[in-house]
């Protein structure tokens, strides 16, 4: 399993995030979901990546909670910590 | 299937009846098939002959799928052979019938939970893939009774017309990724399932005949090909017009 850096997570979040519609530029920290019209099941999608990935499991709960780029990648980088 | 496609499908309960149809008629349109039983260890190995037979390729796979281990195993082997799962159809099914006073705690735990609960949890198992995949396709085998009264089987209409509802919110949920979702509710059909029923329910069948498993196959073949692709939440009944 890869390491999680916080750049490696932010790469590939955003490169994830990216493959779901919006143009990469505009996938910044600030960004918010809405902005991006990234919806639950994108949200459900980019949790299964990041099990994949880190081994770190995102429940329901947590993703309701997340409304930026920046949330999501700050939330993997603690819990994979 | 397309032939860029790398995938297969899984049919649970396809050691015999409706289920063993099914899993032949997906082969004959090129899918790998995952051919899913419980007891029937060796009538799943002759399904899986019998296919190999035609020039497909399947692979008997076992396990009480009312146990998450089970659904797990069953697709990792799956998926280790070939490939993503990206056909499932969910036909494996019991009766305990009895008149309502007479139902059992434990005869409704028994149906609802092959019934329904395992093809939620094989629904769960398979949806990320099919998300990322951009395709899928499952197939509910709900029933008749899910739709109309049949005296002796609220467990087993309960657990149908579930099938039926999941099938609807879950199509909705994903409807947006090309995955889709529907059912299939069979009426009488001459199987090993049906063999005890006298022929009383055949009066109420406008068609005045059982429907063979391979009538029902055909229709799940349909929704799992890409001809259905605008189909989904739909439950298609095969029932000689017993509920029209």
């Amino acid at each position: 399993m890869a390491t999680a850096t916080p750049e490696a997570v932010e790469s590939r979040i955003v490169e994830a995030l990216a493959s779901f519609g919006p143009d990469v530029e505009q996938v910044t920290r600030t960004a918010t979901f809405e902005e991006l019209d990234i919806d639950s099941l994108d949200l459900v999608e980019l949790a299964q990546i990041v099990e994949d990935e880190w081994g770190v499991e995102l429940k329901g709960d947590d993703m309701k909670s997340l409304k930026t780029v920046g949330d999501a990648i700050d939330l993997v980088v603690a819990r994979a910590a | 299937m397309s032939d860029e496609r790398r995938g297969c499908a899984l049919v649970t309960g396809a050691s015999r009846g409706i289920g063993a149809a099914t899993a032949k008629a997906l082969a004959a349109d090129g899918w790998p098939v995952g051919v899913g039983y419980n007891s029937g260890a060796e009538a799943a190995a002759a399904v899986v002959a019998e296919i190999e037979a035609a020039g497909g390729q399947a692979l008997a796979v076992g396990g009480d799928i009312s146990a998450t281990e089970s659904v797990d195993r069953i697709f990792s082997e799956l998926e280790e052979r070939f490939g993503t799962v990206l056909v499932l159809v969910n036909n494996a099914g019991l009766r305990r019938d009895n008149l309502s006073p007479q139902i059992k705690d434990e005869d409704w735990d028994a149906v609802l939970d092959t019934n329904l609960r395992a093809a939620f949890r094989m629904t769960r198992r398979a949806i990320p893939q099919m998300l990322r995949a951009r395709h899928g396709r499952i197939v509910n085998i709900a029933s008749v009774v899910g739709l109309r009264a049949n005296p002796g089987q609220a467990n087993y209409a309960a657990s149908k017309a579930g099938l039926v509802a999941m099938t609807k919110t879950i199509a909705a949920e994903v409807a947006r990724r090309g995955v889709t979702v529907n059912a299939v509710a069979p009426g009488l059909i001459e199987t090993d399932m049906t063999a005890d029923l006298d022929g009383e329910l055949l009066k109420v069948v406008p068609a005045r005949r059982p429907g063979t498993p391979d009538e029902v196959a055909a229709c799940v073949r349909f929704l799992a090909s890409d001809a259905a692709s605008y189909v989904t939440g739909a439950t298609l009944t095969v029932d000689g017009g017993m509920s029209a």
